[in-house]
């Protein structure tokens, strides 16, 4: 498999601040990648260094087999970019903002187009001035998406989006997974839509990336957590590696279990005698907190 | 009005660096006047020629206004003419600052659900800007009464000041309510402001000839405050109608307010096309549809100036036909045709300056196209940095040609007995330092972005030395900092070719080195 992006040890300094502390992310061509992390964590910066906007001051970035810096110009051809805060043309409609950026790229595809306004129930008669922040967002997806590209690159593109609006992205973004010959780097912090589309995600923090991988591999570092009503004390529970967080109170406990604990711990439960159970599944959101906590301990 | 002073403290707040930056030099901008004509006049026969001289010159009426008196302190009054204009010029931008652009960033929403009355952020505008006003009329008045000039005189002085902001702020609040964009209301404001001074200069200059047009003057509040004649006349009768004036502007813009919602116009924002023409597919056809109606602005505005410069040109031949001595002295120097020459070149000037002030505006954009961020959305297409700079350098560069042109060619349809040379040459001749001062804004963007708007220091500057210039006996390489300083003039239809082309060297080399700077620097940074 060959890769749409490849990015090692990328390090980006504005003054004193380093924005990119040696960032790691690699993007596999077809797929949907999640690019998570809190404000701030250099997804943005990564991106305008991907698209030769801004130049590392170390690491080594490749896009679409080339040097995002030296041919940013012919790249660009082969990919779209909705930027986070997408500010239009006052005077320009947004019917012709979409066809402009799209030539500019290299072609669109009119039925495309229609389909996507219709989709997204946007009027592209109005000036750029008019629209609010969730239609100048849905101006840029339309223009992206419509594009005869084969990289598209989104950063947050649902921050302005209502819920409805939200969903009508989803589905889009799962029919360019079906049609497979897109890659798509999908930055969010928004965990259930990166569950939803994305085959792989990498996480950021403070310009470093903290974890890799599919999301089964990711989810394998989460953690379960158990409400369970028993017949009798729980015995050696609380102490067993892998887990955590554990209370008791007449008869209940609640703890938070690895996956790799998960199968002792239930055994015990078992022996035990158990009159209730609630399990709630490992998510994203855990992990993702848990990574963004780390943080805030130091 | 609830919160008002709140807000004026937040206004001060936000501008402590801004607003004593304009009030303080304009104030005392007169007394530089005082001393250098102290220094350059010293007997009283060589002022009172000067002032004689400078009574029937049509180019200096035009830029500074009407000369009566002979005594210093006339001589510094009426060459602060073209500070009202200035004064004007800050006080416009001040409200709409405070206004509608709060209003486009969405602050004015943010204050708004706060506890202050509906009117209160327009209020506190005008008041803080009206307030900066007065002070800057005091600091005239105490300047001058400091310097020795009768206080009745400073008084009317320090008023004509004053007045001049209250008038243009009152224009900015109801400019401010018509679009829902701040440069739109910036725009609309200063078009009513070169409006109102293009109206006195036609006015004033006619009045030196024949006089038929001197009434154009009174539809101008420029035209009023510089007709109270500080240490002449002392005539408070304008000065009340700029009062009235402002007051009843002021109150319209309060009622506009009142008309409208938050974040809306008066002025409706109607549908457009569904989808962009064939034509908008490149950066250049993108550049268009951005730079042109900048560009019909100005050269409207421009066409205007020639029809004023053209009309009262035959006032100037006829002023010194009646007078035998200026006659005799031109006479000498090569007849009528070299008189208009000079009042031709002398114009041109001016024209030459305003044309910087389209190009630093022109070449800024580019400076708002990366702040908010349309310029990344055009970078991360297949168009790179230079073809998406030089597309707007077409019309930094050729916008200003344009517009010169248009100047020079209404001026010589208007005054068709002049040589064509003479007029649209003269106007044309500016564009080599005009492109220096594009080229100034060409490298402050590319090598010091976060400095762009420092650009503009290159016009003020040459605005500078051409209003205080020779009067103050400057030291020569202080003149030569201006690019204009070094237009040839152009006699007969002939013109130097040297500084013109070093001119367009130094443009290109300065230029070039912003490029250069953008090419290699962050977007955005």
């Amino acid at each position: 498999m060959t890769e749409a992006i490849g990015a090692e040890g990328l390090i980006k300094r504005f003054g004193k601040v380093a924005a990119l502390d040696g960032l790691d992310l690699h993007v596999r061509t077809g797929e949907v990648h999640g690019f998570l992390g809190p404000n701030g964590a250099g997804k943005t910066t990564t991106i305008r260094i991907l698209l030769g906007l801004m130049r590392s001051d170390g690491g080594r970035a490749s896009l679409l087999g080339g040097d995002p810096w030296a041919q940013a110009t012919a790249l660009h051809r082969r990919l779209a970019y909705v930027p986070g805060d997408v500010t239009l043309w006052p005077t320009l409609t947004g019917g012709e903002v979409i066809d402009l950026l799209g030539r500019l790229r290299g072609g669109l595809d009119p039925r495309r187009r229609a389909e996507l306004l219709e989709r997204f129930e946007l009027d592209p008669r109005k000036k750029g001035r008019t629209y609010s922040k969730g239609n100048r967002q849905k101006v840029a997806l339309v223009a992206a998406l419509a594009s005869d590209v084969e990289l598209l690159i989104l950063d947050e593109p649902t921050s302005g989006l209502d819920p409805l609006m939200e969903a009508a992205f989803r589905e889009i973004i799962l029919q360019e997974k079906r049609r497979g010959d897109r890659t798509v780097l999908l930055s969010s912090h928004i965990l259930a839509e990166v569950e939803a589309l994305c085959d792989r995600l990498t996480i950021i923090r403070e310009g470093r990336t903290v974890e890799t991988g599919t999301l089964a591999e990711l989810r394998h570092l989460t953690r379960t957590s158990i409400h369970a009503e028993l017949s009798g004390p729980p015995d050696g529970l609380a102490t067993m590696t892998g887990v955590h967080g554990f209370r008791a109170e007449n008869g209940k406990v609640v703890f938070d279990v690895d996956a790799d604990a998960l199968e002792p711990a239930l055994r015990t439960l078992v022996a035990v005698g158990v009159k209730s159970l609630v399990s709630q599944p490992p998510s994203l959101e855990e992990l993702f907190l848990r990574q963004y906590q780390r943080g805030d301990g130091k | 009005m609830t919160g008002v002073v709140r807000l004026i403290r937040l206004i001060l707040r936000r501008d402590r660096v801004l607003l004593p930056l304009w009030v303080v030099p304009l104030g005392l901008l007169p007394s530089a006047y005082t001393a250098s004509f102290k220094g350059v006049f010293t007997t009283d026969q060589e002022r009172i020629a000067y002032a004689q001289v400078s009574q029937h010159n049509a180019g200096f009426v035009g830029l500074y206004g009407i000369l009566h008196g002979t005594s210093l302190a006339e001589l510094v009054a009426w060459r602060s003419g073209f500070i009202t204009v200035m004064i004007g010029l800050f006080a416009l931008l001040t409200v709409v600052r405070h206004t509608r652009t709060d209003e486009e960033a969405g602050r004015t929403e943010l204050i708004g659900s706060a506890v202050v009355s509906r009117h209160a952020q327009l209020a506190a505008a005008l008041i803080t800007t009206c307030g900066a006003s007065l002070v800057l009329g005091l600091l005239t008045v105490a300047a001058m009464i400091g310097s020795g000039m009768p206080a009745g005189g400073s008084l009317a002085f320090g008023a004509e000041f004053t007045f001049s902001g209250w008038a243009f702020a009152a224009v900015a609040a109801v400019a401010a309510q018509l679009t829902s964009s701040a440069r739109t209301a910036r725009a609309i404001a200063v078009a009513v402001l070169g409006a109102c001074y293009a109206l006195r200069v036609g006015g004033d200059i006619s009045a030196t000839g024949d006089g038929t047009l001197s009434w154009l003057s009174w539809l101008s509040p420029i035209g009023w405050v510089t007709h109270i004649f500080p240490y002449w006349s002392n005539n408070w009768w304008p000065a009340v109608l700029a009062v009235l004036f402002s007051v009843a502007t002021a109150a319209a813009g309060v009622a506009l307010l009142g008309r409208r919602d938050l974040g809306a116009g008066l002025l409706p924002a109607g549908l457009g096309r569904p989808g962009a023409a064939a034509w908008l597919r490149s950066p250049l056809a993108l550049a268009w549809r951005l730079h042109r109606g900048l560009l019909l602005g100005w050269t409207s505005g421009f066409a205007l100036l020639g029809l004023v410069f053209g009309g009262v040109a035959g006032s100037v031949v006829d002023l010194v036909r009646a007078n035998s001595g200026l006659a005799d002295i031109f006479g000498r120097l090569g007849g009528t045709q070299s008189l208009l020459d000079s009042y031709f070149a002398s114009v041109a000037g001016i024209v030459g300056l305003i044309a910087a002030a389209y190009a630093v505006q022109a070449t800024l954009r580019m400076r708002d196209e990366e702040q908010t961020g349309r310029a990344e959305a055009v970078l991360s297409t297949a168009v790179g940095r230079y073809a998406w700079a030089a597309s707007h350098l077409v019309f930094s560069l050729l916008g200003p040609a344009v517009a010169l042109f248009a100047e020079g060619l209404v001026a010589r349809l208007t005054y068709p007995s002049a040589g064509v040379g003479g007029v649209i040459g003269s106007a044309v001749v500016q564009l080599p330092a005009v492109w220096v001062e594009a080229a100034v804004a060409v490298l402050l963007f590319g090598l010091l972005p976060k400095w762009s708007a420092a650009a503009w220091g290159a016009p003020a500057i040459s605005l500078l030395i051409l209003m205080v210039g020779e009067t103050a006996g400057l030291n020569h390489w202080l003149l030569d900092i201006s690019p204009f300083t070094h237009v040839p003039h152009v006699v007969g239809g002939a013109v130097a070719a040297t500084p013109l082309i070093t001119l367009t060297v130094v443009a290109v080399v300065v230029g070039a080195a912003g490029l250069a700077g953008l090419r290699l620097r962050n977007i955005p940074d």
